[in-house]
């Protein structure tokens, strides 16, 4: 665990010995006991209990993950700004613990625009050596390194009391909350820091922006991510989940966006993504330039599924993400195994 | 007044009666029992690579269809896939059908479907319950819930995972829905979905699949467990590149049909295009013995 301001310091046995009492306080006041089953509230935030200790919160700008702890709630995600008030308004129909992690996925605003709001309501810092108290906020690196660059290379500027304050730069970190929560690190995906956190015994997992079953993922090159990357870290989220039979159900996957998926709709959506890969890299290698390549219409089977003419991200846009990126990369020797030719044939 | 005591008999038999009668208003019929199928007018066990005849693609689909390959069972994450409800009752097998019960009021409260492929088990919630919302998980057997129409149960399925048109590449998406009517006469069960999916289809597909009561049936389990068969590279997704599909003139050669037609399209479904069919150009000659070709897909 690298701390990344705010070094923490002696004051840890302080903060554990705090941390147990605001808990015991909170156990006192809270109206549901850990054996309740928590009262679910229509509002503009949706709640989906997905398995074991894991809610998905639906409307929130981005899909959020609630992990409900005997003593504390651990988020993934804190969706817009805007809707940080309705957000914790929906966290607390589920529990009234305080918010001890909130973990996020990338440096989209999306997903971390309720960091300061949400992080205010938490515990884990106390504010007594001088660091930021509440939530701690855990992100990799790249994502404190981006929300802390220099104006003219970031977007917009992101206050300080939304930056990650526990920060991790290999590729995996262990956090426990009444379950093994395993944060992973994919390198450049849908950006260079994203995270996925699998909550082991409730077997969930929350991906953020690296499967949006909606739309085509979001390569933002700008941060970082590539197309390349963004397979890798689909098949990486594959090896991870474990389907019941006849492939359905078993893990659970929250997707940054969209409706709640399992591992075939997250194999349906890395064969896709491969499958366009492999179409404009063809294309690619025989000199197409851009316009040529959307006039192949590579998406073309997956358009009605996956594309958009309008909105953030357009399938154009997609094509062209993946054009550049495999542009850049084209001189790179071809590392893919080849394997013998089968004819197609009848299946089942 | 004898006849005032002839119409009191008279009213209290009728009463009397209408009181053991099944209820018209419901007309509910019991589909439960062990079913076999028969073979109908749209079975197509085993379809061609390239045929896509009689079904309303547009080219969007007909694309999905060009790029498959059979290889795909060879990836580990699909060797296990069952049929989606829209299309398990076409897999070849048998089914079991059985009805659930409120203890209290003895009304039908869900419908259990069976098949043999995989044993997946549907139900057909009769509650009148919600739809659950867009953001919740979609399954094999989609979300069904069930009404009489009359003698006829019509049964309306949302969140479907994608599943097929076609089972040569020809893909339902997961926008799809299905609408079906299970209607029974004496021993024999028809089941008539309409699918609608707005990504691959420009009209509804209309099928019908037949059953007959088969008591003796005993419906045997069928088990999957994904495991590595078949060396590959991690994350190999096997497709074929655009134009790079040499087997979709097979299907056409083999039976004499113009390649357009093999096209399929909603014009292909109607009696008239056999006036077009004339007039369009013979298929392509026999190709020459096929020799191995890799497909596309390896992962980097």
């Amino acid at each position: 665990m690298k701390r990344s301001q705010n070094t923490c310091t002696s004051a840890s046995a302080a903060r554990t010995i705090l941390t147990v009492v605001v808990a015991v306080i909170a156990v006192a006041l809270s109206p549901l006991s850990a054996q309740q089953e928590p009262k679910l509230e229509a509002s503009v935030i949706h709640i989906l209990h997905v398995q074991g200790r894991v809610y998905m919160l639906v409307g929130g700008g981005s899909n959020i993950t609630v992990q409900l702890g005997d003593e504390a709630v651990v988020l993934v995600d804190t969706g817009a700004p805007q809707m940080s008030e309705q957000v914790l308004a929906a966290i607390r129909t589920l529990s009234q613990k305080p918010i001890e992690f909130i973990i996020n996925t990338s440096v989209d605003e999306d997903h971390t625009g309720g960091n300061q709001s949400l992080a205010q309501t938490g515990h884990y810092n106390t504010g007594l050596a001088g660091e930021q108290a509440g939530a701690s906020i855990v992100a990799h690196l790249r994502v404190l390194d981006r929300m802390t660059a220099p104006p003219t290379v970031k977007e917009t500027a992101v206050s300080q009391e939304s930056w990650p304050t526990d920060t991790y730069d290999n590729d995996r970190w262990d956090l426990f909350n009444d379950e093994a929560i395993i944060i992973e690190h994919p390198h450049a995906a849908h950006t260079d820091g994203d995270s996925i956190v699998f909550f082991r015994r409730s077997d969930v997992i929350s991906v953020g922006d690296i499967v949006t079953p909606e739309h085509y993922p979001v390569i933002a090159a700008a941060k970082g991510g590539s197309i390349n990357g963004e397979i890798d870290a689909l098949n990486q989220i594959i090896e991870i989940v474990v389907p019941r039979e006849n492939e359905e159900g078993g893990t659970y996957v929250i997707p940054g966006h969209g409706r709640l998926c399992d591992r075939n709709t997250v194999t349906d959506y890395r064969d896709m993504v491969t499958i366009v890969r492999d179409r404009i890299e063809d294309l690619v290698k025989k000199g197409d330039t851009l316009d040529q390549v959307k006039a192949a219409k590579p998406t073309l089977d997956y358009d009605g599924i996956y594309g958009a003419d309008t909105g953030p991200w357009t399938t154009d846009m997609f094509i062209e993400a993946v054009y550049r990126d495999l542009s850049q990369t084209k001189n790179q020797p071809d590392q893919r195994a080849t394997k013998p030719g089968k004819k197609s044939g009848q299946g089942r | 007044m004898r006849a005032v005591h002839r119409a009191m008999i008279l009213a209290s038999l009728l009463l009397f009666a209408a009181a053991f009668m099944p209820q018209p208003a419901r007309a509910q019929v019991d589909l439960s029992g062990e079913w076999s199928q028969t073979a109908g007018p749209d079975n197509t066990t085993d379809p061609d690579i390239g045929d896509y005849t009689g079904l309303p693609i547009n080219d969007a689909e007909r694309l999905r269809g060009d790029s498959w390959t059979a290889e795909k069972w060879d990836q580990q994450e699909h060797e296990c896939e069952p049929h989606p409800a829209d299309y398990a009752f076409r897999a070849p097998g048998g089914m079991r059908i059985w009805a659930e019960t409120d203890p209290l009021t003895k009304e039908i409260t869900q419908w259990h479907t069976m098949v043999f492929f995989l044993g997946v088990q549907r139900t057909i919630f009769m509650d009148g319950r919600p739809h659950p919302p867009d953001y919740a998980a979609q399954t094999w057997t989609g979300f069904s819930t069930g009404k009489w129409e009359g003698d006829r149960l019509r049964v309306s399925t949302t969140h479907l995972k994608e599943g097929w048109i076609r089972r040569n590449g020809l893909a339902r998406s997961d926008k799809g829905t299905a609408v079906e009517y299970f209607i029974r006469h004496g021993d024999f069960l028809t089941i008539v979905s309409i699918v609608k999916d707005p990504v691959y289809l420009t009209e509804p597909l209309v099928r019908t699949e037949h059953w007959v009561l088969n008591p003796g049936y005993g419906l045997a389990s069928y088990n999957c467990i994904p495991k590595h068969e078949v060396d590959k590279p991690k994350g190999w997704v096997p497709h074929h590149l655009p134009g790079t599909n040499e087997w979709l003139t097979e299907y056409p050669t083999k039976f004499g049909i113009p390649l357009e037609a093999a096209r399929g399209g909603a014009e292909t479904m109607y009696p008239e295009y056999m006036q077009k069919l004339a007039t369009l150009p013979p298929p392509p000659p026999p190709p020459s013995p096929p020799k191995p070709k890799e497909t596309a897909g390896a992962q980097k």
